[in-house]
C-alpha cells in the first residue's frame, strides 16, 4: 500500500464561517486506488471539507495538493471549482444537485464539457469534428449510464427519477468528467438496504474497473466498514481518528463521539 | 356545489363593492338620483360566471395533473403529436413558409410593415431567449442592445454614409460588445440582483442617448437613415418595404436555425445547466465566466441585428424607441412563449405584436389585457405557450438511434 502514490493530500485545513470554526487543522490523504471514508456526526464538517477541496469554498488556512497518476502535482488552493474538476477530481452532492429539466443523458453529457472543445461556430455549422465529438459524447454518456444501471431512463427528465436513481445519476455525471479521484457525499443517503448493497458494488466496480481513487462521506456504518480501506473521523471540525475500519471501530474516542451523540438524542 | 357557493359569494361581494359606482348615479344638473339596478344584475352575473369558470379551470388543472400520472398515458398535446408525425409537420411548415413568402404581394405595404415589426420582435424574443430562457440570466435591459444596433447603423450612416450591409455586422458586433461590457461586472450576480442591475444598464444607455447631444443627437434622434439598397439600386418606399420584409424572413430563419443548433450543442447544454444549478454546473467543469459571457454576447448580437433592421425600416430613430417598456415587452414574449422554446417565443411575438394592431378597438385596454394575460398564464400555464422540455425529449430519441 505504502508504495502507491498519494493522490490527494490535505494539510492543516481550516475553514471559518465568521466566528464558526467548521474545520480546524484537518489532515487527509488518499492513496491511488484507495477507498477512503470520511465519517463523523452531523455537523462535523465533512461536507465543508469537500467544498474546500473542490474549490467551492476558499479555505481559511491549509494546503490541498492533488497529484495525478502521471505524477503531476498541483496546489488546489484558490482554484475555481471548474479548474479543479478539469484537473481530474469530481464530486457528487449530499443534497442532490442534478439539472432537473434536462434529460438523464444530457445530465451525463454535461459532465464531458471540460473534456470537449467544440464552440459556438462548431455548434452552428455542425462540421465533421463537432459531429464526431457529439457522437463520442453520446456514446460515452450512454456507457456510463449502463454502468450505473440507468440506461433505461436515457430520455427521462432527471427530476422524474426516483431518489436512489438520482444519486446514481450524480455518480455517472461525475464520472463523465474523466476524474481519477471521485468524491462522494453520502451516496447512500435515502437508499433502502438493497439499493445500498448495489451501490457498494458499484463503488467497488468503479474503483477496480476505472482505476479510481474514492473519498466517501457516509453515515451508513455497514457500508463504510465493508468497502473502505481507511477511515478518517471528524468531530466538531477536528480529526479525532484515522485508520482501518477495524481500528477506527475500536477507538474509544470515536465510540464516544457517536455514542455521546446518541445519548444526547435519547 | 362548493364551487357554486363560493362563486355566489364572490358575485355578492362584487355587487356590494361596485354598488356605489355602477348603480347610483347622481345627476347634478337635474338634481336627481338614478338607481340603475340592471347594472348591478350585470355585474353580479359577470362576476358569478367569471368566478365559476376560474374555479372550474383551476380544478381541471389540478385534476389533469393527477389523472395523467397514474395511468401513464397523458393526453398528447397537439405539438407533440405533430413532431411525432414528420410529414404532417413538414407540410404545415411548408404552408406557413409559402404564406410568409407571398404575403407582401397579397397585402398592402401597411400590413407588410406590421409583419416586419412582428418579425423584428421574433428575432428580439429569440435573442433574449438565449440569455433568459436558455442560460437563465434575468436581463431587464435588453432594449439597450437593440439600441446599440440601431444607433450603430444610424450614426455610421449619418456620419460616414455606410450602407446597410456593412452596418449589419458592425451593429451586431457593437451590441455583442455591449453584452460583454454588461456581462463582466454582473458575472457574480443572480436572480433579482441581476435583474435590477441590467434594468439600470438599460436606463443608463437610454439616458446617455437622450442627453449626449453631440454623439447621438439627443431626444430628437437621427433621421434620414437610408433604407437598404439592392445592388446600389434605389428602391421606392414600397419596394424597400418588400425588400426589408424578405430580409427579415431571412434573418428570422437564420435566427431559428442558429438557436436550434446551439440549443442542443455542448454550449447549449452548458447554458441550460447554468440555469438549472449554477453550483453543480461549475463543479462539473463548466467555466462560468465563459459560458455566461457567450450567452450575453450572443443574445446581444441578435438584438443588434434587429436594431439595424429597425433603423433601416423606420429611417428615423430616437431614444423613445428603447425604453424599459420595450425590454419588458420582449421579456413578456419570452415568458409567454415558454422559456427556451423557439416555437413558443415566435408565436408569442406574433401574438403580442399583431393582436394590438388588429384589435385597435381595444387599444385603450391594451396594457390591461396584457396584464390579465400574463396573470392567466402564470396561473394556468407557467411553462408558457409551448414548453421546451418535450421537444428535447423527442430530439434525444432520434439522436440516440443515430449514435
Ligand atoms: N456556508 C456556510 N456558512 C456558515 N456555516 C456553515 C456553512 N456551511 C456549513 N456551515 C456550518 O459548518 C458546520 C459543518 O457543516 P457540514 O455541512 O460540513 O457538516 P457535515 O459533517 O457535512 O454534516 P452532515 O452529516 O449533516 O452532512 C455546521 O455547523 C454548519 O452549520
Ligand atoms: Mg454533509
Amino acid at each position: 500500500m505504502s508504495a502507491k502514490t498519494i493522490v490527494l493530500e490535505v494539510k492543516n485545513l481550516s475553514m471559518n464561517f465568521g466566528g464558526l470554526r467548521a474545520l480546524s487543522d484537518v489532515d487527509l490523504d488518499i492513496l491511488q486506488g484507495e477507498i477512503v471514508a470520511l465519517i463523523g456526526p452531523n455537523g462535523a464538517g465533512k461536507t465543508t471539507c469537500f467544498n474546500c477541496i473542490t474549490g467551492i469554498y476558499d479555505p481559511t488556512e491549509g494546503d490541498i495538493l492533488l497529484r495525478s497518476p502521471q505524477g503531476k502535482g498541483v496546489r488546489l488552493n484558490g482554484l475555481k471549482p471548474n479548474q479543479v474538476t478539469e484537473l481530474g477530481m469530481a464530486r457528487t452532492f449530499q443534497n442532490i444537485r442534478l439539472f432537473p429539466s434536462m434529460t438523464v443523458l444530457e445530465n451525463v453529457m454535461l459532465g464531458t464539457h471540460c473534456r470537449t472543445k467544440s464552440g459556438i461556430l462548431g455548434a452552428i455549422l455542425r462540421d465533421r469534428k463537432t459531429r464526431e465529438e457529439e457522437v463520442r459524447v453520446v456514446n460515452k454518456s450512454y456507457e456510463l449510464l449502463k454502468l450505473v444501471g440507468l440506461d433505461h431512463h436515457v430520455n427521462d427528465l432527471a427530476s422524474n427519477l426516483p431518489y436512489g436513481a438520482q444519486r446514481r445519476l450524480e455518480i455517472a455525471r461525475a464520472l463523465a468528467t474523466d476524474p481519477f479521484l471521485l468524491l462522494l457525499d453520502e451516496p447512500a443517503a435515502g437508499m433502502n438496504p438493497n439499493e445500498t448493497i448495489a451501490l457498494e458494488q458499484l463503488v467497488m466496480r468503479i474503483r477496480d474497473e476505472l482505476d479510481m481513487s474514492i473519498l466517501l462521506i457516509e453515515h451508513d456504518m455497514k457500508m463504510v466498514m465493508s468497502i473502505s480501506d481507511r477511515v478518517h473521523v471528524l468531530e466538531y471540525g477536528q480529526k479525532i481518528a484515522e485508520g482501518t475500519p477495524a481500528e477506527v471501530g475500536a477507538n474509544p474516542q470515536v465510540i464516544k463521539a457517536y455514542l455521546g451523540e446518541e445519548a444526547v438524542d435519547a | 356545489m362548493e364551487g357554486f357557493k363560493k362563486s355566489l359569494l364572490a358575485c355578492i361581494w362584487f355587487m356590494f363593492l361596485t354598488f356605489p359606482l355602477v348603480v347610483i348615479r347622481v345627476d347634478t344638473a337635474e338634481k336627481t338620483v338614478q338607481w340603475r339596478w340592471m347594472h348591478m344584475l350585470w355585474v353580479g352575473l359577470g362576476a358569478f360566471l367569471l368566478s365559476y369558470v376560474w374555479r372550474f379551470m383551476l380544478k381541471r388543472k389540478a385534476m389533469g395533473r393527477s389523472a395523467t400520472n397514474p395511468d401513464g398515458t397523458p393526453v398528447v398535446p397537439f405539438l407533440q403529436r405533430l413532431s411525432a408525425n414528420p410529414p404532417l409537420a413538414r407540410s404545415i411548415m411548408a404552408v406557413i413558409a409559402i404564406g410568409a413568402l407571398v404575403f407582401p404581394w397579397l397585402f398592402s405595404t401597411y400590413q407588410t410593415n406590421i409583419m416586419i415589426s412582428a418579425m423584428i420582435y421574433i428575432v428580439l424574443g429569440l435573442g433574449l431567449n438565449i440569455v433568459v430562457g436558455l442560460s437563465g440570466q434575468l436581463v431587464l435591459g435588453y432594449a439597450a442592445f437593440y439600441a446599440a444596433g440601431a444607433y450603430s447603423y444610424a450614426l455610421l450612416n449619418h456620419h460616414f454614409g455606410l450602407g446597410f450591409w456593412t452596418a449589419l455586422p458592425l451593429g451586431a458586433g457593437a451590441a455583442a460588445l455591449c453584452g460583454i461590457i454588461l456581462g463582466i461586472p454582473v458575472l457574480r450576480l443572480r436572480g433579482d440582483y441581476l435583474a435590477i442591475v441590467t434594468l439600470g444598464f438599460g436606463e443608463i444607455v437610454r439616458l446617455v442617448l437622450e442627453n449626449w447631444n453631440e454623439f447621438s443627437m439627443g431626444p430628437s434622434g437621427v433621421s434620414g437613415i437610408s433604407r437598404p439598397g439592392l445592388f446600389s439600386v434605389e428602391l421606392s418606399v414600397d419596394g424597400a418595404t418588400t425588400y426589408i420584409y424578405y430580409l427579415m424572413i431571412g434573418l428570422v430563419a437564420l435566427t431559428i436555425f442558429v438557436i436550434n443548433r446551439l440549443k442542443n450543442s455542448r454550449i447549449g447544454r452548458a447554458w441550460l445547466a447554468l440555469r438549472e444549478d449554477e453550483i453543480a454546473c461549475v463543479a462539473m467543469g463548466v467555466d462560468r465566466m465563459k459560458t455566461k459571457l457567450t450567452a450575453f454576447a450572443l443574445g446581444a448580437t441578435w438584438a443588434g441585428m434587429a436594431g439595424v433592421v429597425f433603423a433601416a425600416k423606420t429611417t428615423f430613430i430616437n431614444p423613445a424607441s428603447f425604453t424599459f417598456m420595450e425590454s419588458a415587452m420582449i421579456l413578456a414574449i419570452v415568458v409567454l412563449g415558454g422559456m427556451g422554446s423557439i416555437l413558443g417565443v415566435s408565436l408569442a411575438a406574433l401574438l403580442i405584436l399583431l393582436l394590438p394592431e388588429y384589435l385597435r378597438a381595444f387599444s385603450e385596454y391594451r396594457m390591461l389585457l396584457f396584464g390579465a394575460t400574463m396573470v392567466l398564464f402564470m396561473v394556468f400555464r407557467p411553462q408558457g405557450l409551448v414548453s421546451s422540455e418535450r421537444q428535447r425529449y423527442e430530439f434525444k430519441e432520434t439522436k440516440e438511434s443515430q449514435g
